[in-house]
């Protein structure tokens, strides 16, 4: 036996025994958990439109603009729950957003190393609490403190129609429109300090050699350099916010008519769908409630779908998987 | 100030210390700035803080051993207990869990193993976040639909609508533990002509299996929490404790939705009992979450050292 021939690199081995059948069983359990995700979501889309394809049929895209909703007499439209829905977002977005983004400006950039390992693990609990325990919550102890201050906020405010005068029952759009505020800041708070903290080091210490405040680096170098992530970060909010069920029909009220003032009750899409369907009187309702959720699912993919665009064209080498 | 305008000593030693105009005006704005990110971050916490404290003075009162051990009362009268609840949660969370955490594993796998940066990896990413933001009530209809029709509620239906759930989360903590086991580890394991499978139950699998766990950890503290699909199941419910969650044409008792329902109706011994019953599930999401993180931070440290 030569040593040339001994130490010649043997033939690509073929696998033996259960080497050979064990990868491609991995590839094919792998392939097949894949698989089954991505029929569960073209299910779901099914699932939903089928059962409301009787109401689309029915209604058409006229539904959405319909405001009056009868179960008794089989009439439906989507105006109320979507007015609700609109209002309550956008408040949570509006109070979310300067808050939640302020707070990962001072997780990342102003707390003490000590009260960062603190506060920022505290601000993620408040995301871990149920949706329906922060609504029983917000109906005891939020709704009544909220009807007290309703006065005083008529009086300061009520140059706004939004501010209309106050009402006796605690549930209304604004306590709604709160709570989901409360969801949002966690999630706009995590991802924005995760953002800021990619902000190079190098620049931020030549904004602040050039003699530069904290504040005028925060916003000459960290927010130019971050707009769209923080505008993804912002849609990604809006998506949760539009499709809260529970805790929204717990504070809400469940009203059936659009009132232009805050304080008065409301509905949203996903509310209506936690209070009614259980309860639910014929088919054409069921349908109706369907349709919504088809609505609601739309609004969520295309948030979504806006949010990953949003981070794709802003950092490509993250796009990748 | 309140030197005469003749004292010049005085005011030159004192005039350069005190920013005035511009200067002065950079740093009022700066100091507005920060105290205000400091307060938000503040008001995130006392919301925190006042949320749990409220739960626990309203809840904390009702609990007791009978209280976690008891079914709730014939008769409105009294509190009696959450037993069947909590069972019935443990039941729909822990099956739950069984769907979806070979799921999530075996998907992660593919996305960081089987098929790395492929376009096919990018596109189970994009489903799996669209799956995430599918709002959970969706979610329930969508399950009511496709099993609660024709067969009725069941426990089994709330725990495939809470794996839906869970999917999106455990496959993405797995696949963030995966990405940061070493790659010389592959590389070695190639090297010595292991089979990939070999590979990834001897070496990945072991290496990661710390994130992995914690991960699921957190997605069961999400799901344990989780009202809306339930809620819309929570139907024909059995009295007494029932660990059966195969038992078509009944609902399961479930802490969330038994939440729910308690706090739209007046009764006020049923509102007790929803407060005990949400201290119940706010405690162990709370501890729960907590540990699963500090697992996360220990792991993650152990595999980046």
């Amino acid at each position: 036996m030569s040593v040339a021939a001994r130490i010649r690199p043997p033939a690509r081995a073929r696998p033996r025994g259960l080497d050979r059948y064990g990868d491609v069983a991995l590839k094919l359990l792998c392939g097949a958990a894949c698989l089954l995700a991505l029929s569960l979501l073209f299910d779901l889309a099914y699932t939903v439109f089928h059962r409301a394809s009787p109401s689309i049929s029915h209604f058409g895209i006229g539904f959405v603009g319909h405001t009056a909703w009868k179960p008794n007499f089989k009439i439906f439209g989507a105006g109320v729950p979507l007015y609700g829905t609109a209002v309550t977002s956008a408040m949570a977005l509006l109070i979310a957003l300067p808050v939640g983004v302020s707070i990962g400006l001072y997780l990342s950039l102003l707390a003490p190393k000590r009260l960062r390992g603190i506060i920022g693990p505290l601000v993620e609990l408040l995301a871990a609490i149920p949706s329906v325990i922060l609504g029983f919550w917000g109906l005891i102890f939020l709704a009544p403190a909220v009807r007290d201050a309703e006065p005083w906020l008529h009086r300061t405010l009520g140059f706004i129609p939004l501010f209309g005068p106050p009402q006796t029952a605690g549930p209304s759009l604004f306590v709604a429109g709160l709570i989901l505020s409360i969801m949002v800041v966690p999630i706009i708070a995590s991802i924005s300090r995760d953002l800021f903290l990619t902000v190079p080091q190098e620049l931020r210490d030549g904004a602040i050699a050039l003699g530069a405040t904290r504040w005028e680096m925060v916003r000459g170098v960290i927010l130019p350099s971050t707009t769209s992530g923080v505008a993804s970060a912002a849609v990604l909010g809006l998506g949760r916010a539009l499709g809260e069920a529970i805790a929204v029909a717990q504070v809400i009220g469940a009203g059936t008519l659009i009132h232009h003032s805050l304080f008065e009750t409301g509905d949203t899409m996903a509310s209506r769908i936690a209070l009614q369907f259980p309860g639910y009187l014929n088919q054409q309702h069921v349908s109706a409630l369907y349709y919504l959720a088809g609505i609601l699912l739309i609004f969520s993919l295309i948030t979504n779908l806006i949010a990953q665009g949003i981070q794709r064209r802003f950092n490509p080498a993250k796009g990748l998987a | 100030m309140t030197g005469e305008p003749g004292d010049l000593r005085e005011y030159d030693v004192e005039a350069p210390l005190v920013p005035t105009g511009n200067l002065r005006r950079r740093i009022v704005v700066n100091r507005v700035a920060t105290s205000a990110a400091t307060g938000a971050a503040l008001l995130a916490v006392v919301v925190l803080a006042i949320v749990v404290i409220s739960v626990a003075r309203k809840g904390a009162g009702v609990l007791s051993f009978g209280f976690l051990t008891k079914n709730p009362p014939l008769f409105p009268t009294q509190v009696g207990g959450i037993a069947p609840a909590i069972v019935g949660s443990a039941v729909i969370v822990g099956l739950a869990t069984a769907m979806a955490a070979p799921l999530g594993v075996l998907i992660a796998l593919y996305m960081t193993e089987i098929a790395p940066k492929s376009r096919s990896a990018q596109l189970i990413r994009m489903v799996l976040d669209l799956l995430n933001g599918v709002p959970a009530i969706v979610i329930g209809v969508f399950i009511y639909g496709l099993m609660v029709v024709g067969h009725g509620p069941s426990g089994f239906a709330g725990s495939v609508a809470l794996a839906i759930i869970m999917l999106p989360l455990i496959s993405r903590a797995s696949q963030e533990v995966l990405l940061l086991v070493p790659s010389t580890l592959r590389d070695a394991a190639d090297a010595l002509g292991v089979a990939r499978w070999r590979t990834v139950l001897g070496v990945i699998l072991p290496n990661a299996l710390g994130g992995i766990l914690t991960g699921t950890l957190l997605a069961i503290a999400r799901a344990a929490g989780e009202s809306a699909p339930l809620v819309l199941i929570y139907l024909a419910v059995t009295p007494g404790v029932q660990t059966n969650p195969f038992n078509f044409g009944h609902g399961m008792d479930n802490i969330p939705a038994s939440i729910f329902v308690a706090s739209t109706s007046d009764v006020k011994t049923a509102e007790a009992r929803a407060w005990g019953a949400a201290f119940v599930l706010l405690m162990f999401i709370l501890i729960t979450s907590v540990g699963a993180r500090a697992l996360l931070n220990r792991s993650r440290r152990r595999l980046t050292a």
